[in-house]
């Protein structure tokens, strides 16, 4: 008889098993994700209804069927419009939108004098960029830059009248510019003066407090329409009889003042947010007021509100759309505008020209929010309560 | 013996300058001064300009004959009517919209915000996609794009899309059958009344029964048989009064039927749409914030799923809902005032049109705000009740 010895001690770990395979793979990521119950299987059926119906028809609407360049609204057309495809014919008309593009972007700015605009643009971009980037240093000088410079040079290169510069009249302004310009210099402005309608707001003067709680709260219980139409038909009578003002100043105030009521609410949200001791060791260090805030407190409920700032820019962004309602052509108004041009009215022209204004507005808005989450990931210090 | 005296001392409080109270009544004074100026400056400029362009001043324009028709109306009015009934005209489609946006907002974004929780990975797909796409346009762009990029282009009356239950969709809006209420009609409201009101005791003595003694009661079952049930047993007793008036097709136009024109069908659609993206990011972060221990918790006591979500889950989401979702329902109801780019005559179109023709410029635009303030005032002060009886009741 062999003796066996039993005991056994196991010197390594065992190599781990690889998972069974109905729990890897495609096989088990769909019968998780997809089919994990009868009610589950239902729901994916009706999902995959959905977009076996509306992908293929957009998708043949915006790329297949699109016709992407073109002289007039015949390649838009069918047969029995007066144009040159087949009846019952349906597909984006991006012709239109390439016909119109400098339009859309720039409205009824003078060619010759374009390329005015287009320098604003780009100097805008050259000083936005690196100010994003965090890993670029001199944020300060860049941002004294885009905030307080470029503003004086745009208005400058856009406006004219000096410098040998003809002048431009905002009337002739129009699509992306306006869009782009109003929405700037709303950000530009609406927060500080937010700010300081917070601090406002949770100031001890009585009397300070009352002008700034009225002031939000009626703001912010009225629609940006009647902010627009007090800016367009309420403000001329208030100045002497003979002071006009510029239709686009009036506008960027109207829509200043509203973006700046929403963004003292947000601002408020922060100022709440920091707790009763960072204020009291403020003071204990011998801190004046604007010390106080401006050196402890702002900077670190400015950073609690980020997402919400950020809400408020896309709210804002979007809304520079209603100055069409006191016709200014902003980039929805000028595409909506050539929706009459009879060159190019077709069946398909209103819809092309919207969803290009869509994505535009899309991506604009998009990026903005994409770029506060990634802000809002960095700034996070690992102090959150 | 000097640090005693000094000791001994008023403290100094420094020049009266550097006062805090001082500085802040000082500051105060001077806002006071300057706005007072303000006003008064602009007060006369405003009465120089109305005398020189010769417009009276107040409310008394109201009664004149406004001499403009409105396409839509819930009451009488023709271009006779005076403009204040004109405003209220306005006003009226302005709750109209808003109330019935409200309701498709709501149920659309919690489908959606749901669905964005879903386990179903094409479903979560698809509301993200859905929310993203809503949520970073412009709702202006959303209702041009209703009514001349979907509506505009659908075929004319003649070649009408047939849809079901006897309506047709075409250019000129949606046709529906309008209900024609026959003599005894006014049993089936009342009946309807009753049934909503007995729904109401029957839930009230149910939850206190099972307060007292634990036993349950369907309450859901009794209710709907009593709200859907009485009405219907009324409109066989008072021998079916009720019958539709479908609306027909003739040579040039559908006759007959109730007509709802585009421009409130894109109006509504937009409205419903965009704001239901905000809705659904408002039920996910409510849901979500509801912590998993309450589910788990629930599990062990024994619940069902499905009353783990009723009794534990949708409560306590509720109530962080709430409050951003009545932001929401504020916002919708003040982007209605969007339908003036449409020529929907909600308030600010109608009184839009009434300050161009009048010239009275700030009455028109006071009016224009004191409603939006009000009707934003009513809808606050409705949810802050609902956000009472939701709140959490604390020691």
């Amino acid at each position: 008889m062999q003796e066996h010895d039993l005991s056994f001690v196991r010197a390594e770990m065992a190599l781990a098993e690889p998972a069974p395979l109905s729990e890897r793979g495609l096989v088990a990521w769909v019968r998780k994700n997809l089919i994990a119950s009868a009610g589950d299987t239902i729901l994916t059926i009706i999902g995959i209804a959905l977009v076996v119906m509306i992908l293929p028809q957009v998708i043949n609407w915006a790329f297949i069927n699109a016709q992407w360049t073109g002289p007039d609204r015949t390649v838009c057309a069918t047969v029995a419009q007066g144009g040159i495809q087949p009846d019952g014919w349906s597909g984006a008309c991006w012709a239109f939108v390439n016909a119109k593009f400098g339009q859309f972007m720039l409205g009824r700015y003078p060619l010759e004098e374009r390329w005015r605009p287009i320098l604003v643009a780009v100097l805008f971009v050259v000083l936005l960029v690196p100010l994003l980037i965090p890993k670029v240093p001199r944020k300060g000088l860049n941002a004294i830059l885009l905030f307080l410079v470029l503003p004086v040079v745009a208005f400058i290169l856009l406006v004219g009248n000096v410098f040998g510069l003809p002048h431009v009249e905002t009337s002739l302004w129009g699509g992306l510019l306006v869009t782009l310009s109003l929405s700037f210099v709303g950000i530009a402005v609406s927060l500080p003066v937010g700010i300081m309608l917070a601090l406002g707001r949770r100031s001890k003067m009585p009397i300070i407090k009352t002008l700034c709680v009225v002031f939000i709260e009626t703001v912010r219980g009225i629609p940006l329409i009647t902010v627009l139409f007090f800016a367009s038909v309420m403000l001329p009578l208030f100045l002497p009889a003979g002071v006009t003002f510029d239709k686009f100043l009036r506008a960027l105030i109207g829509v200043s003042l509203f973006a700046a009521a929403y963004m003292a609410e947000v601002v408020r949200g922060g100022l709440q947010a920091i707790p009763k001791g960072q204020y009291e060791g403020a003071d204990s260090l011998g801190l004046g007021y604007w010390q106080k805030m401006g050196l402890i407190v702002l900077p670190q409920a400015l950073k609690l509100v980020i997402p919400g700032i950020v809400n408020t820019f896309i709210g804002m962004f979007k809304d520079t759309s209603l100055v069409i309602i006191i016709s200014m052509f902003d980039l929805l108004g000028i595409v909506k505008q050539n929706f009459s041009d009879a060159n190019w009215a077709t069946a398909q022209t209103a819809r092309s020209g919207l969803v290009f204004a869509a994505f535009i507005f899309w991506l604009f808005c998009f990026g903005m929010s994409r770029y506060s989450m990634y802000t809002e990931r960095r700034l996070d210090t690992g102090h959150k309560r | 013996m000097a640090s005693q005296e000094i000791l001994r001392e008023e403290p100094s409080r420094g020049s009266f300058i550097n006062d805090p109270k001082v500085r802040g009544i000082f500051f105060q004074a001077v806002v006071v001064v300057v706005l007072v100026a303000l006003v008064w400056w602009i007060a006369n400029n405003v009465i120089a300009n109305l005398t020189r362009l010769h417009i009276a001043s107040g409310f008394g324009f109201l009664r004149g004959r406004a001499g403009f028709d409105i396409s839509e109306s819930a009451i009488a009015y023709s271009s006779d009517s005076t403009y204040g009934r004109a405003i209220l005209v306005g006003f009226l489609n302005t709750v109209i919209v808003a109330v019935v946006g409200i309701i498709t907002a709501t149920i659309i974004g919690f489908v959606i915000g749901i669905g964005r929780l879903s386990h179903n990975w094409l479903i979560r797909k698809i509301c993200t996609v859905y929310v993203e796409v809503f949520r970073n346009i412009p709702p202006l762009l959303v209702i041009f794009f209703w009514y001349s990029g979907v509506l505009a282009v659908l075929p004319p009356p003649r070649e009408s899309i047939n849809l079901p239950f006897g309506s047709f969709l075409n250019q000129r809006g949606f046709y529906f059958p309008r209900a024609v209420w026959g003599d005894g009609s006014w049993l089936i409201l009342v009946a309807l009344l009753l049934g909503i009101a007995m729904a109401w005791f029957v839930a009230r003595k149910a939850y206190q029964r099972q307060m007292a003694t634990g036993q349950q009661f369907p309450v859901f079952w009794t209710s709907v048989a009593l709200i859907v049930g009485l009405p219907l047993l009324a409109y066989a007793l008072s021998g079916f009064p009720l019958s539709f008036d479908f609306p027909k097709q003739s040579t040039f136009n559908l006759t007959g039927g109730f007509q709802v024109r585009p421009e409130f069908l894109s109006l509504y659609l937009a409205l419903s749409c965009y704001t239901a993206a905000f809705i659904a990011e408002i039920v996910r972060a409510g849901i979500r914030g509801v912590s998993k221990g309450q589910t788990e918790a629930a599990g062990a006591l024994g619940l069902r799923p499905r009353s783990i979500l009723r009794l534990v889950v949708i409560p306590q989401a509720m109530r962080i809902v709430i409050p951003p979702l009545t932001s929401q329902y504020l916002n919708l109801t003040k982007n209605s005032s969007l339908a003036i780019a449409i020529g929907y005559p909600d308030l600010t179109a109608t009184a839009g049109t009434v300050l161009n023709q009048t010239g009275q410029a700030v009455e028109g635009v006071v009016i224009m705000m004191a409603v939006y303030l009000a009707l934003s005032l009513i809808t606050s002060a409705i949810m802050n009740v609902v956000n009472a009886r939701m709140a959490l009741v604390e020691r």
